[in-house]
């Protein structure tokens, strides 16, 4: 290739137009085969580890195939679907995820909202501050998990002893964990306490592109501060707010983590993602989890193809 | 206008400021009072649950275990560091973390911006479909696959190694990687690659040679986001492995066991040491390199 590489220098040399584009597209032609070299790994990788289990995904939803058995596979139609309808553990494990997603994107964008716009104007220390709100975001949500676990602890956890001991907030110990009404809001804590900060860096980078001229012509014109932040901070973050909310909606509806290590295996709080990996892991039935993989994919989708939808229309009035 | 006119007029603009400044001062200072409060409440409501766990990883379990609780280690002791650290299987999720971490690190960037160059720099048919397919796989749920590819793995004995790990984390990592390392190569002026070809360079010794190089600030950039996540994942963590030799520091939190010497359940103060020695290197990592994470995170928030 060298070689080649070194002829094509030496034709442009001569300097003829007609040799030129000869070597241009001779050139062209060596850089094509050399993109499809350069991407083959990558293209190879995805389709063994990515590609490859999705299609085989699909193709056992459809069958009753399990893990190390020796029952042969049979091809069974939607049956795994419809099974899936009145599977409660699984239904209550989509209500479980979609309210932890209403729950956690709307309090992550609001608090992340305030959080964005009084790091974004000028003080001491605001470097600092934003270090310090990249952290949580960088440690693993397991490990956060277990430090909220324990604040969570029914006798010894520091939220009980605030509120009982200290304050009389409570008349008595709550625990948190274990108590159906309290668990749901103990993850999304957890989950809006660790993302929070995250998406007031992304809105504050949104913020940061706003010329502060636009701010000044505004004062200018007797603006409220209220005012401003409708008439202009809104409709120009606009771009950052659906990148940040559509990424967070993902986001949320994959959760596992967060409740995974919260409750274990607990039925009354799966999410989407847990059930379907105890289909697998736990009761190895590979044709059935595969249903459930389909329809969480199905279900993601459902988000995407309705932002989508809103924006087109937004976009087009 | 005469300057002794001028002059008049900057003096009376000077007077009604001071005016206006007076009548607001007051309201001013409550002002810039409650602002300071609210960061304090942003700093200590993000600080808050390090705090703890640091407190309860050097409290003595006689103190940890006992009600009303203080906020204060008053008997600070490094007990709990040492169970842990004397703890066989912490110390092997500890090294099967750095393993897998840097290992999917080190493919995610070969693999990955050498792909990044190849869309970013080359023209060939089929550019924008890839481009599309790579952003795609970014917000592709990892859910959608685990059951086919347990049952890869199982097929070519690949469960319960840290291989399989590696393998699944460094397909979940390289669109990120590819998207946010195109996007800087496609940045770059063409010019560089004229002048390497006129000195009769081959594309692919423009890349090794002039492209690469000059990658180096988004390399750390996607680098260090390769390692966070991999050092972070939990769903495969428990997937596809099985026994505890096998654990990554994730999942070794999960199931963490140990003895306390009061008897409880969970070793709480050992638990939080575990978490204190897992989040550190992050804590050092994020700190040094805060500005590049942000540029890496709001390049890929923003542009994909």
């Amino acid at each position: 290739m060298a070689v080649n590489a070194a002829r094509n220098t030496a034709q442009v040399g001569t300097g003829l137009p007609q040799e030129q584009t000869r070597h241009r597209s001779r050139l062209e032609q060596s850089q094509a085969k050399l993109a499809w070299i350069m991407l083959l790994p990558t293209l190879l990788a995805l389709a063994l580890v990515a590609f490859y289990p999705l299609l085989s995904t699909f193709f056992y939803s459809l069958t009753n195939a399990r893990l190390a058995s020796n029952r042969p596979t049979r091809f069974i139609g939607l049956q795994n679907f419809q099974d899936l309808l009145s599977d409660t553990d699984f239904v209550h494990s989509i209500g479980t995820t979609v309210r932890f997603t209403l729950i956690t994107v709307v309090f992550e964008f609001l608090l992340g909202m305030i959080v964005a716009l009084v790091i974004n104007s000028n003080f001491k220390g605001r470097g600092a501050m934003r270090a310090i709100m990249l952290v949580p975001w960088a440690i693993p949500t397991a490990v956060s998990t277990q430090m909220w676990k324990w604040m969570y602890n029914q006798v010894y956890g520091v939220f009980n002893d605030l509120l009982v001991t200290r304050t009389h907030f409570l008349s008595s110990p709550v625990a948190w964990v274990a108590q159906a009404n309290t668990s749901l809001p103990a993850i999304c804590a957890v989950d809006i306490w660790k993302t929070t900060p995250f998406v007031a860096l992304l809105l504050l980078a949104g913020l940061q592109v706003v010329p502060s001229e636009v701010y000044e012509a505004a004062r200018v014109d007797g603006a409220s501060a209220v005012r401003q932040f409708f008439a202009i901070t809104l409709p120009l973050l606009r771009p950052a707010i659906v990148v940040t909310l559509i990424f967070r909606t993902l986001d949320a509806l994959r959760v596992f983590d967060v409740i995974y290590v919260m409750f274990g295996g607990r039925a009354d709080t799966q999410s989407m993602v847990i059930y379907n990996q105890r289909t697998i892991t736990e009761f190895s039935q590979l044709g059935y989890g595969s249903a459930v993989s389909v329809a969480v994919f199905l279900i993601i989708g459902v988000f995407v193809v309705i932002y989508a939808t809103v924006l087109k229309v937004d976009q087009q009035s | 206008m005469s300057a002794s006119a001028s002059a008049s007029v900057s003096r009376a603009s000077t007077a009604s400021r001071t005016r206006i400044k007076d009548n607001t001062t007051v309201g001013r200072v409550i002002l810039r009072g409650a602002f300071y409060l609210l960061l304090f409440v942003i700093a200590v409501y993000t600080l808050f649950p390090f705090y703890w766990a640091v407190r309860s990883s050097i409290t003595p379990d006689s103190e940890l275990f006992k009600t009303p609780i203080s906020y204060w280690p008053t008997h600070p002791t490094f007990d709990n560091y040492a169970a842990v650290l004397s703890q066989g299987q912490f110390l092997t999720a500890l090294k099967n973390s750095v393993i897998v971490s840097t290992t999917v690190t080190a493919l995610s960037l070969l693999i990955g911006s050498v792909t990044a160059y190849a869309i970013g720099r080359l023209k060939f048919r089929g550019r924008t479909p890839i481009l599309y397919l790579v952003l795609g796989m970014t917000i592709f749920p990892g859910a959608a696959i685990l059951p086919a590819l347990f049952q890869l793995v199982r097929a070519v004995h690949l469960y319960n190694t840290l291989t399989a790990l590696v393998f699944a984390y460094t397909v979940f990592t390289l669109p990120f990687t590819v998207w946010v390392l195109q996007s800087f190569f496609k940045a770059l002026p063409g010019e560089l690659e004229e002048a390497a070809y006129v000195d009769g360079a081959t594309p692919f010794q423009t890349f090794i040679q002039v492209l690469l190089p000059l990658a180096t600030p988004a390399l750390v950039t996607t680098g260090l986001l390769a390692f966070i996540g991999a050092w972070n994942e939990l769903l495969f963590a428990v997937s596809l492995t099985q026994t505890p030799d096998k654990r990554t520091v994730t999942s070794a939190i999960t199931s963490f066991q140990g003895k306390t010497t009061s008897g409880f359940d969970i070793p709480w103060g050992q638990l939080m040491a575990a978490t204190v020695i897992i989040t550190i290197p992050l804590v050092v990592l994020t700190l040094i390199f805060q500005r590049r994470i942000l540029a890496g995170l709001t390049a890929g928030a923003v542009k994909g």
